[in-house]
């Protein structure tokens, strides 16, 4: 216990040394480099890093008040997430993007009290989408039970609006976040008929053969995929090592990346994964980024994740949250923004075809509405096609409405039991 | 035949090949641990760097690139040539043999006559070094690896099982490939260790240290051999896992798949980590198949535990292990 | 003078054998106490408490208790953070089914639970032993965690299989869920600490832990001198799981707060405290506190000193971390291979004596 001693003296040094920097905008992310699924988080810190830069350069920062950007590596760790969490806390950070269901399971109740916004975009909590009990938790434009539901539908359109007698499997990843599409997929084969069935792997998974094996005696007419790290590529290598129609198997959007297909080579063409947002660099905004990012010699990281799916969606991510501020700074006519003037940025971010046009990005995202009651966005989502011989994803479809109904039921149980749970008066914050 | 026979062997040939990569990595660990009774955690990290090491040097890359380029703000990353894959194999032997004269100079020769338990950890703080140094010197991004080896469904064994039972057996290219790989390695192994000079004093050296020291065979030399012959075996390994889903970090965590391979073969005995892997593989496929659907799946993580834990309590020094002797 | 034992008469035996003979030992013992007590909650804030002092003392409660097993018992067990779970899980269902049971003894009912657990996965080691049990102990370590993940029953259903603790309070005061002060939590993992701490060095220099050095030492002579390893081994495993239990009901309904058993209490946190009990010291109680402390405050300083401090990218910052500590652990192990207890007792010894060193 002399230890202590020592690390409160420490701890008396370290905060004196802590920068105070008078006017910025800190958008820290909590971001992991390392550890099992670095390879998924480094291009999103990547690209959420850019796009910040991006603006700094070009802009001068957001309204004029330049951004301020960290990076608190968390490894996928929960606890070094806490750690990561308690660190940013005190630097009034605007919002908080831990990537990672855990984390975000974790710091949801932290981040109420501490009144920090977060935004879990397409994973986290899903019943967060109720703003009236998770005033602080933000995950539009998409979430997973949406994800689950589009793929439904999309199947529903394929079919002819039939999934009678059709098996599907859902393949998960065994954990938290493997494990939050199961109720919205049971609940629609109640409905809709099909048979469903659900077969976890143990992370990391780079084992899959029996549960491959199984696939191929069961003969689904589809299987879904609910993967992350090397759980994809493995599940893509499987499947075309079994002849399993590669249109048939369709993963969420954190296993459609560049990295789960590009292993299995030719094998994994035709693969589709849902997208919540464009890829490629096909958009105006590149343009720019080369311009003050890339040549200046200021991209995050390597730059070689550049247009991947997962560069991409830090890049929206970020620029969501950059709307968000300018929102924030409208409401509230002050230029240096407080986390909670942000939050009331991110209750009323309205994101127009018009206005992703402006920033450069056409049709990158599909637009939504965010209000104090919701929080979870438009819920759309598009599919998207591996092409191998192009290495290149395609989109395959338009904009695919989720069976929002449903889900809303489903989001009112679950957020309510939660507000039970913790003597929550469901209300808005104004 | 009924079905569920014919998806039972379909099962257990598949849990045939997964016990030959099983047994890939346990061969590591009986190495070193029968010449010098270190139980190498190190050994899957050791598979993942060699896997990395091999993926490096075959694409050009620039070993340490993001560090250089962090300190002295440059943007390097590759060479700008690739080598062809056995070029880049020798490579990646070279970096083993240093890398095992290394750890015998700077780790293990400061540690002799340690209990086995110092030693151990000191390979867990290897194990770690390693890890940073793998990803400081080629990145943390996926990469595939590509050896040559075909991969996907065997024909051959799809359509002559057709022809047998009605019902094409499915079976991987690769793990078929794999076995014929162990098959040889083990068989250079067995050559090495019994007809050439360096080989008998490595097996001398297993029997007896004090013995072995006493005829004038250098211990230093027969460390440095076995890590050398460690890390080769774990670049065949990193080889053949990394083929199957791409290298990067989870690749290390196969150590924990040998380590059940291990107990049920005997830490001592290259035939028992054959034969303990193919138990496993078979054991595992097959529980999974008919008690799988019924307790919720996914029982692999802990069923090859289980199997080693029953089978000790008959036989607590392994199937080929020397049998333990006690005297007070 | 300040650390000598002249001048110190001992007139009982009682006195001759306590576990501070030094005079300035005690005080200085009693210092820190007094310190820990009352005036680290004035001077902690709530980065430090939370990001490191809590971690610390809930680790050091699991490190004591593998280290009974394997510094006292010479048991080498992997499955730590199985039983980790075991306490979590355990007291997540207590919490939850009892909603009236004061926290204190849902912990400890959780630790109970955990010791019962412990005891059933320890029957392999009467004929097991060294890296075989290890490896067997692994067993428990991954069955414990399918069990977790797959029973629904042990998280209540609840759609994603995470668990998270409601709020519970001691005096009216709360010390677990999101209102929880960082005071309070440290509180509470300080009073079980010292009380386990207390209750581990009287075990281990009572009868019971004679028994387990002597099992630990040579099993087979112990058994012919009259020790009976069944009891002695599985006492070992059952109060080694107990703190492991404590510890982790304290991680998950103190300082996680919400989690999950594969990735909370995987194979890794099994490493982690084992790296603790081996780098802290071996049969040293002062040991556990010590490999706590490095392993646990090691990776925190390094990453303020390499991103805060001088700037380096989070990436570079955490490969250069790992392979420090994986450096350390080697330096550590050539220099002391018994542990930074051994090292401590090396500079006591020195200081006895010093200036004059004969």
């Amino acid at each position: 216990m002399k230890m202590t001693r020592l690390t409160a003296a420490l701890a008396v040094t370290m905060t004196a040394a802590a920068p105070a920097i008078a006017e910025s905008l800190f958008f820290p992310n909590m971001s992991y480099r390392t550890g099992p699924f670095a390879a998924g988080g480094i291009p999103f810190a990547d690209g959420y890093a850019d796009y910040f830069t991006l603006i700094n350069e070009r802009d001068g920062g957001i309204g004029g008040v330049p951004i301020r950007y960290s990076e608190c590596e968390t490894a996928y760790n929960t606890e070094r997430g806490v750690e990561c969490y308690q660190a940013l806390r005190g630097e009034n950070p605007l919002v908080l993007q831990p990537l990672s269901t855990g984390i975000t399971y974790q710091i949801i109740p932290r981040a109420a009290r501490d009144e920090i916004p977060i935004h879990s975009m397409g994973y986290g909590r899903t019943s967060a989408v109720n703003g009236e009990v998770f005033n602080w938790t933000f995950n539009y434009p998409a979430n997973y039970w949406d994800g689950a539901s589009v793929i439904i539908n999309y199947l529903l359109d394929e079919n002819e609006g039939s999934l009678d007698d059709k098996k599907i499997v859902l393949l998960y990843h065994n954990s938290a976040y493997g494990r939050e599409p199961i109720p919205t997929l049971t609940r629609l084969s109640e409905r809709l008929g099909y048979e469903l069935l659900t077969i976890g792997v143990d992370s990391p998974g780079q084992e899959q053969g029996s549960q491959w094996l199984q696939i191929r005696r069961e003969r689904p007419d589809y299987v879904i995929m609910w993967g992350w790290g090397v759980m994809n590529s493995t599940a893509v290598q499987e499947a075309a090592n079994i002849r399993f129609p590669m249109e048939n198997f369709i993963g969420v959007w954190w296993s459609g990346s560049q990295q789960d297909v590009l292993p299995a080579g030719m094998g994994a063409d035709g693969y589709k994964a849902l997208a919540m947002h464009g890829t490629g660099t096909d958009y105006p905004v590149y343009d720019d980024l080369q311009e003050y990012v890339y040549d200046r010699g200021l991209a995050a990281g390597t730059g070689d994740e550049v247009g991947t799916v997962l560069y991409s969606r830090g890049m929206y991510a970020a620029m969501l949250a950059v709307e968000a501020a300018r929102t924030a700074q409208e409401i509230h006519g002050v230029a240096n923004i407080t986390p909670a003037m942000m939050r009331d940025g991110m209750a009323n971010l309205v994101i127009t075809e018009e206005r992703m046009a402006e920033l450069g990005l056409p049709d990158f995202g599909p637009p939504f509405e965010v209000s104090c009651q919701n929080h979870g966005g438009s819920g759309q989502a598009m599919i998207q096609q591996w092409d191998a011989s192009a290495q290149e994803w395609n989109l395959i479809t338009d904009w695919i409405e989720p069976d929002r109904e449903l889900i809303m039921e489903m989001v009112m149980e679950d957020s309510l039991a939660f507000a039970a749970e913790n003597d929550i008066e469901p209300a808005c914050l104004n | 035949m009924p079905d569920t026979l014919l998806f039972a062997m379909e099962a257990a040939a598949n849990g045939l090949t997964a016990g030959v990569m099983y047994a890939l990595v346990a061969l590591g660990f009986v190495l070193i641990f029968k010449a010098s009774g270190i139980f190498n955690f190190s050994q899957g990290v050791m598979a993942l760097f060699a896997a990395l090491t091999l993926v490096g040097l075959q694409s050009g890359q620039i070993p340490f690139a993001h560090l250089i380029n962090a300190i002295f703000g440059t943007r390097l990353h590759y060479f700008g040539f690739t080598l062809p894959t056995l070029a880049a194999i020798a490579g990646t032997v070279v970096v083993m043999i240093v890398f095992a004269w290394l750890v015998e100079r700077y780790i293990f020769r400061h540690l002799v006559n340690q209990e086995p338990i110092i030693l151990f950890m000191a390979t867990i703080g290897l194990a770690y070094f390693l890890e940073g140094l793998g990803d400081l010197m080629w990145g943390a991004e996926v990469k595939r690896l590509d050896v040559g080896i075909p991969q996907g469904m065997s024909l051959a064994v799809d359509e002559t099982t057709f022809n047998w039972f009605g019902y094409g057996f499915y079976m991987d290219t690769l793990e078929l490939w794999a076995a014929l790989i162990a098959a040889i390695l083990v068989g250079a192994l067995v050559v090495f260790s019994q007809y050439t000079k360096q080989g008998r004093a490595l097996r001398a050296v297993a029997d007896d240290h004090q013995a072995a020291l006493s005829v004038g065979i250098s211990l230093r030399f027969i460390w440095v051999l076995v890590w050398s012959l460690a890390g080769i075996v774990a670049l065949v390994a990193g080889m053949m896992w990394g083929a199957k889903s791409g290298v990067q970090f989870s690749l290390s965590l196969i150590a924990l798949k040998a380590l059940p391979v291990l107990i049920l073969g005997g830490f001592t005995s290259i035939p028992g980590a054959i034969v303990g892997g193919l138990i496993i593989g078979v054991g595992e496929k097959l529980f999974d198949f008919f008690m799988g659907p019924l307790i919720g799946g996914a029982t692999e993580n802990w069923f090859a535990y289980m199997l080693a834990l029953v089978f000790l309590l008959f036989r607590p020094q392994g199937l080929f292990g020397e049998k333990i002797i006690e005297r007070v | 003078m300040l650390y000598r034992e002249a001048g110190d008469f001992k007139t009982s035996y009682t006195s001759d054998n306590q576990t501070f003979p030094i005079r300035f030992d005690r005080y200085g013992y009693y210092f820190v106490l007094g310190v820990a007590f009352l005036v680290m909650p004035l001077i902690l804030n709530d980065y430090w408490t939370n990001a490191l002092v809590v971690p610390f003392l809930i680790y050091t409660i699991a490190a004591l208790g593998l280290n009974i097993l394997i510094g006292y018992c010479g048991q080498l067990s992997l499955g730590t953070g199985g039983f980790m779970a075991v306490g979590a899980y355990a007291s997540y269902k207590l919490m939850t089914g009892f909603p009236d049971l004061n926290i204190i003894f849902v912990i400890l009912l959780s630790g109970l639970v955990t010791a019962g657990v412990g005891v059933l996965f320890g029957l392999p080691s009467l004929r097991i032993k060294g890296f075989y049990l290890a490896v067997a102990t692994l067993a428990a370590q991954f069955f414990l965690i399918w069990l977790f993940t797959r029973t629904p029953w042990f998280f209540n259903y609840s759609p994603t299989g995470m668990i998270s603790a409601p709020t519970r309070t001691v005096f009216g005061i709360p010390v677990t869920g999101a209102s929880a002060s960082a005071l309070s939590m440290y509180m509470i993992c300080l009073v079980f600490l010292v009380a386990l701490a207390w209750l581990a060095r009287n075990l281990t220099r009572g009868t019971l832990g004679r028994q387990w050095m002597a099992i630990r030492d040579m099993d087979i002579a112990a058994e012919i001198i009259g020790v009976n390893p069944l009891w002695s081994k599985l006492t070992a495993f059952a109060v080694s799981s107990f703190y492991i239990g404590v510890a982790g009901a304290l991680l998950f309904a103190v300082y996680l707060g919400a989690a999950e058993a594969g990735e909370a209490f995987g194979i890794d946190k099994s490493f982690l405290v084992l790296f603790m009990v081996i780098i802290g010291g071996l049969g040293s109680i002062f040991g556990a506190f010590a490999g706590a402390f490095f392993l646990i405050a090691g990776p925190v300083l390094l990453k303020i000193m390499l991103v805060d401090n001088l700037g380096w990218a989070t990436d570079l910052a955490a490969h250069l971390e790992i392979m420090i500590i994986g450096a350390l652990i080697i330096v550590t192990l050539i220099m002391e291979p018994h542990g930074i207890a051994a090292l401590w007792r090396t500079i006591k010894e020195k200081l006895r004596l010093w200036p004059f060193p004969y």
